[in-house]
């Protein structure tokens, strides 16, 4: 126990999960905004907009986000010298939070999307009905429904998005908890389960309230019908 | 879907002119941010033939990917078989009748969806590294499986779990009026009938098993990724690799979601006669990744 | 009722298939391997040129030179040498587990390491070093005050740097190969490890004429072949290593595997004497 308990003395938890919150933090932010403006186009009449957003998201989808997060260092940041930062760490923590973005934007539109599918089509009728156009029909009748339609789903993404910001280590974020978590246990081997149940129950306590959160609000949020 | 087609009218002579315009600057916005992609690319280097010409050797394709792209399915099979399993067990474990087990069962779920799954990945490979139990060349494609299937063996005991959910009341008790007793009614109707509704949603988790194997990378299971980086390193071509290695997964998963799609339609009369499903249930997922 | 379950059982032949299919074309494969009779595991790097590097079905680099060369007076043919990836991670378990039954593979010699593990050798006295683009005018770690370095994860080379000028950004990467990617596009100063990993980055095809060796190591890293505790193949390893540096069959390895480099190793220390056995 007394071991156990020194560790914490050696490495700074935390400010690993702190890390990790941040990331999760900015990009479900730009997520939010990339993967609305996805949704947009798919729902939006213009084909080449349609066809963006879908081979967008099918492509970011269906690709392994450490794939995402490689291409992040050696693409954006090492071949085409892309700084987001004069500092080095906080530019690398940058691309990694782009990496992460563009990623979970897809899935936020699909989320989106499935939140539109749940307005009836009535709403878009009447809508039309008196005289609105795409945009202004989107912004004022379909989306605000599709959002709160759409809660549980985000929220599902919300949490995926806390979970993958662990895959940020490959995208060279060395801060970040499933990093301290591997240097922690190759220093403490002995001490590999506390170790890694600790990491763990960080998880759980930031996650589940998230779902929690979100199935209360999707509930207290539900239009009613 | 459907609202798709009702947001906006059928347009006129107006609107179809807006609607071209839209068109071509869209495309042309598209268009100009592969341009700038491409020529960043182009300009350092990295779209020479020297780069790509390896992807056109056999021995790449019989060293590197094959060896890869299999270690990958492999990974990824079995993960996808002991999930299943996994899943029907807890799933099961859910909706049992006596308490104590529902709870046990929905702890542990719950527990492992909220842990990321690299997190797992890493705590298997060196706990089982260091315990001497496992061969050390075997314990990165343990602790993939392992983790892999804790991860999604939760998800899909949800699945399974709101699948029987989603059937209509009257199955249960038609079961129950036959004779039969509570579990045996779940075992023989309610869950048969519950995985069919579910398997669009069952397939979309199992490109979530393919996509995740690639974190085997970081715990050096030698997969598709890993092989691909060799590639790279020893070629000088670490880019090009990257998008070969992508475009593998794409096509693989692409295809998977494809399938999930046309079942979802093909299996939809199956789930005409239910009542709507709970929040966030398949119905909802397997509708979601049609394409327009 | 009926189709419910034909259905049902559908998904579990098609999961099963899967399995099946994947599953067995790999034991056949490993079955086929250990079928040659009497053979020689060989524990290298698969992933660094230079030293130990999967060419695809064939093997390159120093350590599988030397490796080869030692198997060669221990009584093996090249055909009876099985290789199997070492990481840095797994040595020391491959050893103590009997997976392997040497290990050549950038393995430095500790005591800690002694511990578990015995050694033979060393047959390369290596250093940390410094990598940088041709034209830099970096010559020490001492110069590297407000640059970006690189080096893998966890490396605890890097951390001394670190630890030592606090204002030297670190990168970590999960291979040096993403290190010198970076440093080609201009946005990585310098890469560290011992120098003769550095060495045989720089050498590749991909990379001739980019990079240089600083030469300037600040360390030493006793290069020993790893052996399972209580071996009894120590002594006849340090016979073969002394005469492969003997015979120039050791210089030539060197030379042959950092060509294009512009890397010379440190004379002062090497070629080494191998210590004598535990």
């Amino acid at each position: 126990m007394e071991n156990y308990l020194s560790l914490f003395e050696t490495y700074n938890v935390p400010a690993a999960f702190w890390v990790n919150i941040q990331l999760s933090f900015w990009a479900a932010i730009w997520a939010l905004a990339i993967g609305t403006v996805l949704a947009l186009f798919r729902i939006s009449p213009i084909p080449s907009l349609q066809l963006f957003g879908a081979a967008y998201v099918n492509i970011f989808r269906n690709t392994p986000l450490t794939i995402i997060l490689a291409f992040g260092f050696l693409g954006l940041f090492s071949v085409m010298q892309i700084s987001l930062a004069s500092d080095l760490n906080i530019s690398l923590f940058r691309i990694a939070i782009v990496g992460l973005s563009l990623y979970h934007a897809a899935f936020v539109c699909e989320a989106i999307r499935s939140g539109v599918n749940t307005v009836p089509l009535g709403q878009a009728e009447a809508a039309r009905a008196i005289g609105l156009s795409f945009l202004p029909a989107a912004r004022l009748i379909i989306l605000p429904q599709a959002f709160r339609g759409a809660i549980a789903p985000l929220g599902n993404v919300l949490i995926a998005l806390i979970k993958n910001s662990t895959v940020a280590a490959a995208g060279s974020v060395a801060t970040e908890s499933s990093g301290l978590m591997k240097t922690m246990i190759e220093f403490r081997s002995d001490l590999v389960i506390p170790i890694f149940l600790t990491f763990a129950l960080g998880f759980v306590i930031l996650v589940i309230p998230i779902g929690l959160l979100t199935t209360w609000a999707s509930r207290k949020l539900a239009v009613a019908r | 879907m459907s609202a798709q087609q009702v947001l906006f009218d059928a347009p006129g002579p107006r609107g179809r002119r807006n609607i071209l315009i839209g068109n071509i600057v869209g495309a042309l916005i598209v268009l100009g941010i592969l341009a700038w992609v491409i020529s960043a690319l182009a300009g350092k280097g990295q779209l020479t033939a020297g780069m790509w010409t390896p992807f056109l050797e056999s021995r790449t394709w019989q060293f590197f990917i094959l060896p890869g792209l299999l270690n990958t399915l492999k990974a990824a099979g079995i993960s996808i078989v002991t999930s299943v399993l996994f899943g029907l067990v807890f799933g099961i474990g859910r909706l049992s009748h006596s308490a104590p087990i529902r709870w046990i069962a929905g702890i542990v779920v719950e527990f492992l969806r909220a842990v990321p799954v690299l997190l797992m990945m890493i705590f298997f490979w060196l706990a089982l590294g260091s315990s001497g139990s496992v061969n050390p060349e075997d314990a990165p494609l343990i602790a993939v499986v392992l983790a892999l299937t804790l991860y999604n063996g939760s998800v899909i005991a949800e699945l399974v779990r709101s699948g029987v959910h989603g059937l209509p009341k009257g199955q249960r008790e038609a079961g129950m009026a036959i004779g039969l007793t509570r579990n045996q009614s779940l075992r023989n109707i309610e869950v048969p009938q519950a995985l069919i509704a579910m398997l669009p949603a069952l397939i979309s988790q199992f490109v979530v098993i393919l996509k995740d194997s690639a974190l085997g990378f970081i715990i050096t299971y030698p997969e598709l990724l890993q092989f691909t980086r060799r590639l790279g390193v020893g070629e000088g071509n670490v880019i090009p690799s990257l998008f070969v290695a992508a475009a593998i997964f794409i096509l693989i998963n692409f295809a998977l979601s494809t399938l999930a799609t046309r079942l979802s339609v093909l299996l939809s009369f199956r789930t005409k006669g239910r009542k709507p499903a709970a929040k966030g249930s398949i119905a909802l997922d397997a509708s979601t990744p049609a394409p327009t | 009722m009926r189709t419910t379950r034909y259905a049902a059982a559908a998904v579990a032949a098609l999961a099963a298939l899967t399995l099946s299919a994947c599953g067995g074309g790999d034991s056949a494969e490993s079955e086929g391997g250990d079928a040659g009779g009497e053979t020689v595991r060989i524990g290298i790097k698969f992933d660094q040129p230079g030293l130990g590097y999967d060419e695809g079905g064939s093997y390159s680099g120093f350590d599988v030179d030397v490796a080869k060369y030692v198997a060669g007076e221990l009584g093996y043919t090249e055909k009876q040498i099985k290789f199997v990836e070492a990481p840095s991670a797994n040595r020391e378990n491959l050893l103590s587990n009997n997976q392997v039954d040497m290990i050549f593979a950038t393995y430095s010699i500790t005591d800690t390491r002694k511990e578990t593990v015995d050694f033979a050798g060393p047959y390369f006295v290596a250093g940390q070093d410094l990598l940088v683009p041709t034209d830099s005018d970096i010559t020490g770690p001492e110069d590297l005050e407000g640059k970006n370095l690189c080096s893998v994860t966890g490396s605890t080379s890097a951390q001394k740097i670190k630890d030592q000028y606090p204002g030297v950004q670190l990168v970590e990467q999960p291979g040096y190969a993403e290190c010198v990617t970076a440093m080609g596009g201009g946005q990585i100063d310098a890469v560290t490890t011992d120098d003769i990993i550095l060495a045989g980055l720089a050498a590749q095809e991909a990379n001739a004429g980019k990079f240089k060796v600083v030469g300037n190591t600040f360390s030493e890293e006793n290069y020993g072949v790893g052996l399972p505790k209580g071996s009894d193949k120590c002594e006849d390893i340090n016979a073969a290593i002394t005469k492969m540096i003997d015979d120039g069959a050791w210089e030539e390895a060197i030379t042959k595997n950092t060509e294009g480099a512009d890397y010379t190793y440190n004379a002062e220390l090497n070629p080494p004497t191998p210590a004598p056995c535990a």
